[in-house]
């Protein structure tokens, strides 16, 4: 491959890859929704916890809504369409990639950070549902647009093929996504009501006790028993896992609650409404809690005091953020009905 | 969080700089480049001195002759039996049986060749082991 091509999309940097890849599509389609905004209104916050799935050897925490609903959510909100193409075989899913950037598309993708050779040696892990956009080929690489980098990046053919078709937990399978142009009006209030309603249900109504606000409690609950139940060691690096979770991997701070009170505040301008920013102030005190609970989590650590006491201690913590976002998300529902 | 507060606690990442959302002086919510924080930078290292204790256990037991390189490389690209059989396309007991020096001594060279592919090395770094790194 010698031929270059190159779209005339914008790299915009932000905390979050797939809020970011999703938002920064909207722009080069003409939508200016901010990285917050698609966060919203693609219902992005969310709590789950899934001890017997293991990411990298610990239990699964998340922070955020499943891989790939977050874009397909703000887009299809927005009225722009998402057309996204599985591949088997890598060839075909590189030859795919190569014609829409020929035809001056640029494309999202999702893809294993592991195998990113752009980034840092401390982000490698196998985490497989990366979401990056190429728009661009010169040479023996892509010109890729990161979101979470601070500009654009290249990447060569071979490192983007063992990327994009990584075998991890949320293996890609070479997805793409397009985007299919923006409509001529986009009632944005409408999407930003569409998606504080579904954040409302996932957080309050979902009929299972590991996901939403009962998520929260129920990993509370659970906390207390793991220095009893997986010895000290194991315990350690379970809790360091959730902390790096919460606060590492492009969350914007305090696993996305402060992303989230940002959305608030725009959402406010947006349907006039001004008990969203009293809503706003309250998910910013929600994130600094889960900030303290990091920060009280990362001093057992360094201490290696997994003591009864302590977990006792972050557990409380814990049922403090489950209730205060219990009661946020149930007078936010009250804002959309 | 306040602005102010956004900590730049340069820590593993080094020159990399992320993004905190945090509330400015009028309230407005912006973007703000962190360097790192404390908490992140002790669990973080935490995690990488546990995944280097895990290669270095197996790099012995593989010197000592029970484990072989198979072994040794899936601990340094951070996989499991699981994860790794998946790249290979093969099933999970066969990828365990290869983490076994006598078995890997008799492995087919086709074999060979695609653990070196998913490893990123050569089959004859794969045969010999990690001395020279």
């Amino acid at each position: 491959m010698t031929d270059t091509a190159k779209t005339d999309f914008t790299h915009r940097i932000s905390a979050h890859c797939e809020s970011g890849s999703t938002s920064s599509l909207l722009f080069h389609y003409g939508v200016k929704a901010s990285e917050a905004l698609v966060f919203g209104i693609g219902s992005g916050v969310f709590f789950g916890y899934f001890p017997f799935i293991k990411m990298s050897g610990s239990p699964l925490i998340t922070y955020r809504t499943f891989p790939g609903r977050l874009m397909k959510n703000a887009a299809g909100r927005l009225g722009v369409g998402v057309k996204c193409v599985k591949f088997k075989n890598p060839e075909k899913g590189m030859e795919a990639l190569d014609d829409m950037l020929r035809r001056g598309i640029p494309v999202c993708l999702q893809t294993a950070v592991y195998w990113l050779p752009y980034f840092p040696p401390a982000f490698r892990i196998h985490f497989d549902a990366h979401f990056i956009i190429a728009y661009g080929m010169s040479g023996n690489g892509y010109i890729i647009s990161d979101p979470v980098m601070d500009g654009p990046v290249t990447c060569t053919r071979e490192d983007l093929i063992r990327a994009r078709f990584s075998k991890g937990t949320f293996s890609p399978k070479g997805k793409m996504f397009r985007f299919m142009g923006a409509p001529g009006h986009i009632d944005i209030a409408a999407a930003v009501v569409k998606g504080i309603k579904e954040a409302c249900f996932v957080m309050l109504k979902l009929p299972v006790p590991i996901m939403g606000a009962r998520g929260i409690r129920f990993f509370a609950n659970s906390l207390k028993n793991w220095p009893e139940k997986h010895g000290n060691r194991k315990t350690l690096l379970y809790l360091g896992n959730v902390i790096r979770l919460q606060e590492e991997f492009g969350t914007g701070g305090g696993g996305f609650r402060f992303m989230y009170a940002a959305f608030l505040q725009e959402a406010a301008a947006i349907l006039k409404d001004d008990r969203l920013l009293d809503l706003s102030k309250r998910m910013t005190v929600i994130g600094d809690r889960w900030r303290e609970f990091a920060a009280s989590s990362a001093r057992i650590c360094k201490d290696r005091a997994s003591e009864k006491d302590n977990f006792n201690l972050l557990s409380e913590i814990l049922l403090d953020c489950a209730e205060k976002e219990h009661g946020l998300f149930r007078d936010l529902s009250e804002t959309v009905r | 969080m306040d602005k102010k507060n956004v900590p730049q606690d340069e820590g593993v990442f080094g020159q990399w700089r992320g993004i905190n959302y945090a509330v400015d002086e009028s309230g407005q919510y912006v973007l703000e480049k962190t360097s790192g924080w404390e908490p992140v930078n002790i669990v973080d290292r935490q995690a990488w001195e546990a995944v280097g204790e895990r290669i270095a256990f197996v790099r012995e037991k593989m010197e000592k002759g029970e484990l072989s390189p198979v072994a040794y490389y899936m601990e340094k690209n951070l996989m499991d039996v699981k994860m790794l059989s998946n790249y290979i396309g093969i099933s999970r007991w066969r990828v365990k049986r290869h983490l076994d020096a006598g078995v890997f001594r008799r492995l087919s060279h086709s074999l060979l060749e695609r653990y070196a592919k998913v490893f990123g090395i050569s089959v004859e770094q794969l045969e010999k082991g990690p001395e020279n790194d």
